[in-house]
């Protein structure tokens, strides 16, 4: 079943377009205050752009150009690189352990992230202030600290070297962003709509699943996404839990080409651009949630 | 959708229950984020405290036991800890002003209506995904001497063929900076430009019917709206880069010579390679001392802000 209703959040545009605009016309001094600051709006910007893309294509440069070469144009490339890294760095392997590692930490942190988001947006109850306390302190503990403790739970499991340790890990320490936007997601989605099935005959769960989920898409992207990779990146606990090769992710087989001095820049960079496709296509899409979210939980309390 | 008739002809006694359960239904529903906080946090930052208290060190067996202060008095005398909390500080300090600056600069630029601008965002926000090794992978082939900018920098005549912009001692920080100022910026712009998106244009209308200018509306419309987002943000930073591991420990490895080590480097150091838990654990108290600080200013801003509704 699709949504019951269209989305009833208003958009920027739409209060924008409530009145109507005056067209008048602009005197010449206006005009050149308005030409002013276009180029302030464009010149910044686009610096701002250098500064963000030359680091990316500095290493695509490097992962697509022949070895030896010094040239600074995109042109021709070759894929030897890749080759290098996929088979014989074994990136083929960590990316498939990365993939497993970021698909359950993005399951587990989106289901619990529900389940919890749901009550904090929903309910009230004792110890809900407690709670919201204590999850926001996390945010405070560094994780470097939580290094050895970590550690010796999951030696005395026997998880130590094995890619649950870094999916439990991942998904603790991402849980408070995931519960924060999701319960702000929630509480979007208007308290009314989930009322009128109730009198409909809906129960609570029925509800939530009719009326609630397919409004919470965009949350429910926003939120896996992030998980997924925040999971991605993580590197601490995967180069701290994780000790045979086979189980490594690609952050720690990075860090491996990293290490190696004298390194193959080539398939170094090769390596990064493997690393960093996935979560970046993944944010291009995600990005306008995240700053919905962000307004419509963490920062607006 | 179909109508779903009420179906359960509720009796006194089991609406009592359900009334019972209902209550519980929160509970449920945060159970599992909570018992994972607890066993995965809570009780590791406990056990973190009970180490700092002992004398626990992999390769001093025979000096085994309750060590009282001895952690934290060795702490005073430890030329590397002083070091480190210093570093820390500069580290927190320096990068929080400029990504502050910079943060709100791009937050304002980039909430101005002008072509392209969905594609802009999403470009100038990429750095964030980009967290990490990663972010260390890119600058590692920037700042190499024989394959970086300075080589190419040389071969024009600017500068000096194969300087290391990482191990020189001048150089070595603001390098740092850079990369971390290259990912830090686009977070910080984002929390605020949340608030941004929610000031009301017709404000800006109402201004510039009253002729007011740009600066003038900034202090009088724009500011009041984000100034939480923006102390909000201006904290998180503070912490995320008090606890940033990651970048330092891949880039500089803590050097040269220990001067970019952070306090929870030293703490990874501590505890991880010269495997002395009872130190490292005493350096991880005053660690978490010090960001308890940052999150009672946080919870206590986050508070008023709520008192305010």
């Amino acid at each position: 079943m699709t949504s019951l209703l269209p989305q009833t959040t208003p958009t920027r545009s739409q209060t924008a377009d409530r009145g109507e605009p005056i067209e008048r016309p602009l005197s010449p001094l206006k005009k050149r205050a308005r030409r002013i600051d276009r180029v302030l709006t464009y010149v910044p910007l686009a610096l701002f752009l250098i500064f963000t893309l030359i680091p990316f294509y500095w290493m695509l440069l490097f992962a697509f150009r022949p070895s030896g070469s010094t040239s600074l144009v995109l042109w021709p490339i070759t894929f030897e690189h890749f080759e290098t890294v996929w088979n014989g760095s074994g990136f083929g392997i960590y990316f498939k352990n990365s993939l497993f590692v970021a698909v359950m930490s993005l399951l587990t942190s989106t289901v619990i992230a529900l389940l919890g988001g749901y009550a904090l947006a929903r309910f009230k109850f004792r110890g809900k202030a407690l709670f919201l306390v204590a999850m926001l302190c996390t945010q405070f503990v560094p994780g470097a600290m939580m290094l050895i403790p970590l550690f010796e739970i999951f030696n005395s499991v026997g998880l130590t070297d094995s890619l649950w340790s870094l999916i439990i890990s991942d998904t603790v320490f991402h849980l408070p962003l995931s519960l924060i936007l999701m319960s702000g997601f929630i509480r979007n989605v208007p308290m009314e709509l989930e009322e009128a099935a109730w009198v409909d005959g809906c129960t609570r769960i029925q509800a939530f699943r009719l009326v609630v989920l397919p409004l919470l898409k965009p949350g429910i992207v926003a939120v896996g996404s992030f998980a997924f990779i925040s999971a991605w990146n993580n590197f601490l606990f995967a180069i701290m839990f994780i000790s045979s090769q086979d189980q490594f992710t690609v952050p720690v087989g990075l860090s491996y080409l990293l290490g190696e001095f004298g390194a193959d820049f080539g398939a170094l960079a090769a390596g990064g651009v493997i690393a960093i496709i996935p979560v970046v296509l993944l944010f291009a899409y995600v990005q306008k949630f995240l700053v919905q979210g962000l307004s419509a939980g963490a920062v607006k309390g | 959708m179909s109508v779903i008739a009420p179906h359960r002809a509720a009796k006194p006694l089991q609406r009592k229950n359900n009334a019972r359960l209902r209550r519980l239904y929160p509970y449920f529903l945060i159970g599992p984020a909570a018992v994972l906080t607890l066993v995965f946090l809570v009780y590791p930052v406990g056990s973190v405290f009970y180490y700092s208290l002992q004398h626990s060190n992999v390769t001093q067996p025979w000096n085994d036991g309750f060590a009282g202060q001895d952690n934290f008095v060795a702490m005073g005398a430890d030329p590397l800890f002083w070091r480190s909390l210093t570093f820390t500080l500069q580290w927190v300090v320096v990068e929080v002003g400029l990504q502050f600056i910079f943060g709100l600069a791009l937050a304002l630029l980039i909430n101005k209506t002008f072509i392209g601008r969905a594609l802009a965002r999403s470009l100038v926000f990429s750095p964030w995904a980009v967290s990490g090794i990663l972010t260390t992978t890119i600058w590692i082939l920037i700042y190499n001497p024989s394959t970086g900018i300075g080589r190419y920098l040389a071969d024009i005549g600017i500068g000096e063929y194969g300087v290391s912009l990482l191990s020189g001692s001048g150089t070595t920080f603001w390098a740092v900076v850079l990369a971390e100022m290259w990912k830090g910026i686009p977070f910080f712009a984002i929390l605020i430009l949340a608030d941004l998106q929610s000031v009301s244009l017709e404000l800006y209308e109402s201004a510039d019917v009253d002729g007011a200018g740009t600066l003038r509306k900034f202090l009088s419309i724009t500011w009041p709206h984000i100034r939480q987002a923006v102390v909000i943000a201006t904290l998180l930073r503070a912490v995320w880069e008090f606890n940033n591991v990651d970048l330092l420990y891949t880039l500089t490895g803590g050097g040269p010579a220990g001067a970019t080590t952070t306090l929870p480097l030293y703490v990874a150091q501590t505890a991880i390679h010269d495997r002395d838990f009872g130190y490292g654990s005493a350096l991880t108290v005053v660690a978490f001392m010090i960001l308890t600080f940052f999150s009672l200013v946080y919870l206590r801003i986050t508070k008023s802000k709520e008192d305010d509704k």
